[in-house]
């Protein structure tokens, strides 16, 4: 098919909207709705092109190309109408850009600045909408918000989890939950997905930066971090380095100098989860235990099965994701180890995930009335955090972590990818199992994107199927099936957020997919360049178990790495 | 004071419903009930397996649904073109100040509700309300304090009986 764009002949597919032949030749048109990999929707009119034999303008992301089509993209007219709508939307929005917390990553903003927007030219009264900040995850900010409606699809058509949605009509409308309540007691379950496709400042991560700030000037806290297996590889990004970079002893440096008495990789903590996980699953393989056993390191997921699911509780993991489990670590072993009174222990983590700062605050994750974990902050807010103490990632020389929660195998690294708890905890549970080491560690059919992966595999004489989904969506059709029977499964990984951690609701703001491709690539080369591959095999866990633990599963591991679910009502779900 | 609602009946007779009759069972409900009651949305919600944002979504997209039950005396207030001219905006703004509520809302004591319609088809009367269906011609200020204190009184002598 051969279109001609600004004058040059262009070869389009068939099948292409304007904007995806465009975008082929490298041809840039602004969007502000247009979401990839999804029907377009073609609501705010910024991607307009001029069509010859169209009266009005295109929308060029919701156009059928077409055989001998002429496209203009940047006529005067064009740029004009682009531009009006630019000053159309600033009309209501708040003049606060000085001061939101979105910059300088705002769509919004960078289209005024980009179609040279110098002033209100439509002033329209403000919206006066109040801030929902009842979430301990996510804020919302109604009165910055452009009705793009990017929310409402990704919550609803990638997570299922439909809480938001277009509320009224016309210049009342807004984005809200049922009956307009909050946030909090929606059925929304903390992933901030919306926060990563939202394209101004209305959707933002409840930010901890400032309690984290004043427990590091306050000399009677004991400040300690843990980062998660995913941060490594994506917080480069909010340094101006190539995605998939791997920061590990530059940022373990960084946080060290910013005052972390002690820096711990929560990848240590993933490696003790498989422990327990995977004698989880081996004791409910052989004893008749309910399967399929889901995994339960992901809190979004967790709240999700309490909201829809209520009928699958049992099979959930009974571990604690983790997190959870090294912050129990912390203020239990760690803390009698270092004599320290567990009360003074300020326990910091960083997280891809907004949805770990609700988990934080379940009342079941702590002891004494102590929480485990006292402030989560995402991969944005640590790269804030490290801006505002000057730290230079790109001159900083590499450190080690600190020991004994700084030892971890790939396998504990690679949770941070779709697939990865999978495939950590095939290498144990065969272990465990057989008594010998899985053949291939390599588990290629649980690698990549894709939103549900399924295998059938063989440890011992017995057949083992497992799947990985990551995509609430995803994980509520395998939900709808073992519902509904399905029978074949014994284990499945599921991941809320679409490719698992390194696309997390808390993650750097990623301008494609490419990008997220590249933070997996990073956590596979690292499982591929390493020694320690396996959990079982690392050193520190093991010692952890002699010294402390005792045995995964055992009493100590059941009052401080597992828990336990209950049915949530939402005030959206009868 | 409430009433059982009648939306498990609406939706019995809705059994193999889909998201299409999402909108005549909302009137449906409205018309057995008076109002959509959170309740309802959730029901209907789970009856036609769709998120219960998206009932709210919809039914409040259209002025036809209200969220709270009417009031005893339902008035409402045309703000047509003729009314427009003949005054209906002040109308509607003494109505919300001597009732203490806003055009859409019922009072606390559940005796009178507002709402405002595009035009009730009388324009030879203008400015014109209706009040449970009557419709009171050329409304003034003194015309409407005394509507509203006169259902007061009476109200207050049945209660006393």
């Amino acid at each position: 098919m051969k279109l001609t764009i600004n004058g040059n002949p262009v070869e389009a597919q068939p099948g292409d909207t304007i904007l995806a032949a465009l975008k082929r030749q490298g041809i840039h048109v602004p969007t502000l709705c247009h979401m990839e990999g999804m029907l377009p929707s073609g609501a705010c009119r910024i991607c307009v092109v001029e069509v010859e034999g169209q009266n009005n303008l295109i929308p060029s992301c919701s156009f059928p190309a077409a055989e001998g089509m002429k496209v203009q993209t940047n006529s005067p007219r064009v740029i004009n109408a682009r531009k009006t709508v630019v000053e159309l939307l600033l009309g209501s929005h708040p003049d606060d850009c000085l001061y939101c917390a979105k910059q300088p990553t705002c769509d919004l903003s960078r289209l005024a600045r980009e179609y040279g927007v110098r002033d209100r030219r439509f002033p329209v009264a403000k919206k006066k909408k109040p801030l929902d900040i009842s979430s301990p995850s996510i804020s919302r900010d109604p009165d910055k918000c452009i009705l793009c409606g990017k929310c409402v699809r990704v919550c609803e058509e990638v997570q299922s989890v439909a809480c938001i949605d277009f509320v009224k009509r016309g210049s009342d409308s807004f984005i809200g939950c049922a009956f307009d309540s909050s946030l909090n007691v929606s059925s929304c379950v903390n992933c901030g997905q919306c926060i990563n496709v939202c394209p101004t400042g209305a959707l933002m991560e409840k930010s901890d930066i400032q309690p984290v700030l004043d427990a590091l000037t306050n000399g009677d806290k004991y400040v300690v971090v843990q980062h998660a297996p995913s941060i490594s590889v994506s917080l480069a990004e909010e340094f101006g380095l190539p995605a998939g970079s791997d920061v590990n002893g530059v940022m373990t440096a960084a946080l060290r100098k910013m005052g972390f008495k002690a820096v711990f990789d929560t990848s240590f903590a993933a490696d003790l989860t498989i422990m327990e996980e995977a004698s989880e699953l081996a004791h409910r393989v052989k004893n008749g235990g309910v399967l399929p056993m889901m995994t339960s390191c992901s809190p979004g997921w967790i709240k999700f099965v309490e909201t829809f699911y209520p009928e699958l509780l049992p099979n959930l993991s009974t571990c604690k994701s983790p997190q959870q489990m090294l912050g129990a670590m912390i203020k239990t072993y760690y803390a009698k180890k270092q004599g320290i009174d567990p009360a003074s222990i300020y326990s910091v983590s960083v997280m891809p995930c907004t949805a770990k700062k609700f988990e934080v605050t379940r009342p079941e994750m702590g002891r004494d009335g102590n929480p485990d974990i006292d402030a989560v902050v995402t991969t944005r807010e640590l790269a804030q955090m490290l801006r505002i103490y000057g730290m230079d990632l790109k001159t900083l020389q590499p450190e080690e972590p600190d020991l004994p929660f700084g030892d971890r195998s790939t396998a504990g690294k690679l949770f941070g990818a779709s697939g990865g708890v999978m495939e950590a905890a095939l290498r144990t549970a065969h272990f465990l199992l057989t008594g010998r080491e899985l053949g291939n560690l390599k588990v290629e059919a649980v690698r990549g994107q894709n939103g549900i992966k399924e295998a059938k595999l063989k440890i011992g004489a017995l057949e083992v199927g497992v799947a990985a989904v990551s995509g609430l969506g995803n994980a509520r059709k395998l939900a709808e099936e073992i519902k509904n029977g399905r029978k074949d499964l014994h284990f499945i990984e599921v991941m809320t957020c679409p490719g698992g951690c390194i696309n997390g609701g808390g993650q750097p703001f990623a301008r494609n997919k490419a990008a997220i491709a590249e933070r997996m690539r990073a956590l596979y080369n690292i499982d591929a360049t390493e020694k320690v591959r396996t959990s079982h095999s690392n050193k520190a866990v093991q010692s952890l178990y002699k010294d402390f633990l005792g045995k995964p599963l055992g009493e100590k591991s059941h009052h401080l790495l597992h828990t336990k679910y209950k049915a949530r009502k939402a005030a959206d779900v009868a | 004071m409430s009433v059982p609602s009648k939306v498990g009946k609406v939706l019995e007779s809705h059994s193999f419903a889909k998201r299409d009759k999402l909108i005549p069972i909302l009137q449906e409900v409205q018309a057995a009930d008076g109002y959509i009651s959170k309740q309802a949305v959730l029901k209907v919600a789970a009856h036609l397996n769709i998120p219960a944002s998206k009932v709210y979504g919809v039914a409040t997209f259209y002025n036809q649904f209200r969220f709270k039950p009417v009031g005893r005396y339902h008035i409402m207030i045309c703000r047509g073109t003729a009314c427009h001219v003949k005054g209906s905006a002040g109308v509607l703004k003494m109505c919300e100040e001597v009732l203490g509520i806003k055009a859409g809302d019922t009072t606390r004591d559940g005796l009178f509700s507002i709402e405002t319609v595009a035009c009730i088809g009388a324009c030879g009367l203008a400015p014109v309300i209706s009040i449970n269906g009557e419709f009171h011609a050329k409304i003034t200020s003194d015309k409407l304090r005394k509507l509203v204190q006169d259902i007061r009184k009476t109200e207050a002598q049945n209660a006393a009986k």
